[in-house]
């Protein structure tokens, strides 16, 4: 892939939940016309897409930003929702509050946060109750060890 | 074999898209987060999810179809936006199991 920085912005709309995972799907796009590895691509459309709709479906939506440098994908989600009350249990799989509107879409497993740490090299959830959530996730492109 | 080679023998309906893509797995859950995490690209995806939101997992896994099994109801919303996308949604009443294990005959060449 080129050397420049590719930076990407997008605000993250909860109107309907119909474009939920739409700036993933875009990251992915970009991705892959840079070129870049099908597994880094993999990992970062997963972790992306399970902060969109945390953004969505958790906060009335945010906004995505992006950054692709060839050493890594920086992926930023912000929100001005409700805030994380207890990080700790809200990362154990299958921890929810999602609404029974939300799960009888397909939502609310309870892996998105999983999901996220799972799928990246590093991830950073930074939440205020009643200000919003800011998770910030990075995939290496060059992943170390494993 | 390809999605429409699939949907001709199976007699399945092929309501969006071309149905070109090879199929190269199966899976089914109707829990986004397993898909996204779980699916491989070129799975053919069965799910009784019927919401615009498989669109955006069906193009992030890359998957070869979406299946909607047991005659659940698809409208006009989902099939406009998977035309749109180029996914390609097919139809059965067949349950999950069914579809896959039929389809997976198909795949291998074993005469149902
Ligand atoms: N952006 C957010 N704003 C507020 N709460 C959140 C946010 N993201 C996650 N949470 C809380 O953490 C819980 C677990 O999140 P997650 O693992 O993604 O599972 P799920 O989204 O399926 O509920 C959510 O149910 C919610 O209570
Ligand atoms: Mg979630």
């Amino acid at each position: 892939m080129s050397e420049a920085i590719v930076k990407l912005h997008y605000d993250i709309d909860a109107e309907d939940f119909t474009t939920a995972g739409e700036a993933s799907s875009g990251v992915k796009k970009t991705l892959t016309r840079l070129g870049v590895n099908h597994e880094v691509i993999k990992r970062v459309a997963i972790a992306m897409y399970e902060a969109e709709i945390n953004a969505v479906i958790h906060a009335n939506g945010g906004t995505a930003d992006v950054e692709i440098t060839p050493e890594r994908v920086t992926v930023i989600i912000a929100d001005n929702g409700p805030g994380i009350p207890d990080l700790d249990q809200a990362m154990t799989p299958g921890w929810s509050t999602a609404t029974n509107l939300v799960r009888e879409m397909g939502f609310g497993a309870g892996m998105g946060l999983p999901n996220m740490k799972r799928y990246t090299d590093e991830m950073y959830v930074d939440s205020k109750v009643g200000v919003g959530t800011k998770v910030t996730l990075i995939v290496n492109m060059n992943r170390q060890g494993a | 074999m390809t999605v429409k080679e699939v949907a001709e023998k199976l007699g399945l309906t092929v309501l969006t898209g071309e149905g070109e893509k090879e199929i190269t797995g199966f899976y089914s859950c109707d829990l986004l987060s397993w898909v996204i995490s779980h699916a491989k690209a070129g799975d053919m995806w069965v799910t009784v999810m019927n919401n615009i939101n498989i669109l955006a997992v069906a193009s992030l896994v890359d998957v070869a179809c979406i299946v909607i099994p047991e005659g659940v109801e698809i409208y006009d919303n989902l099939a406009e936006r998977a035309n749109e996308k180029g996914i390609t949604i097919l139809a059965t009443e067949l349950s999950a199991a069914d579809v896959i294990i039929r389809s997976s005959d198909a795949v291998r060449g074993i005469d149902a």
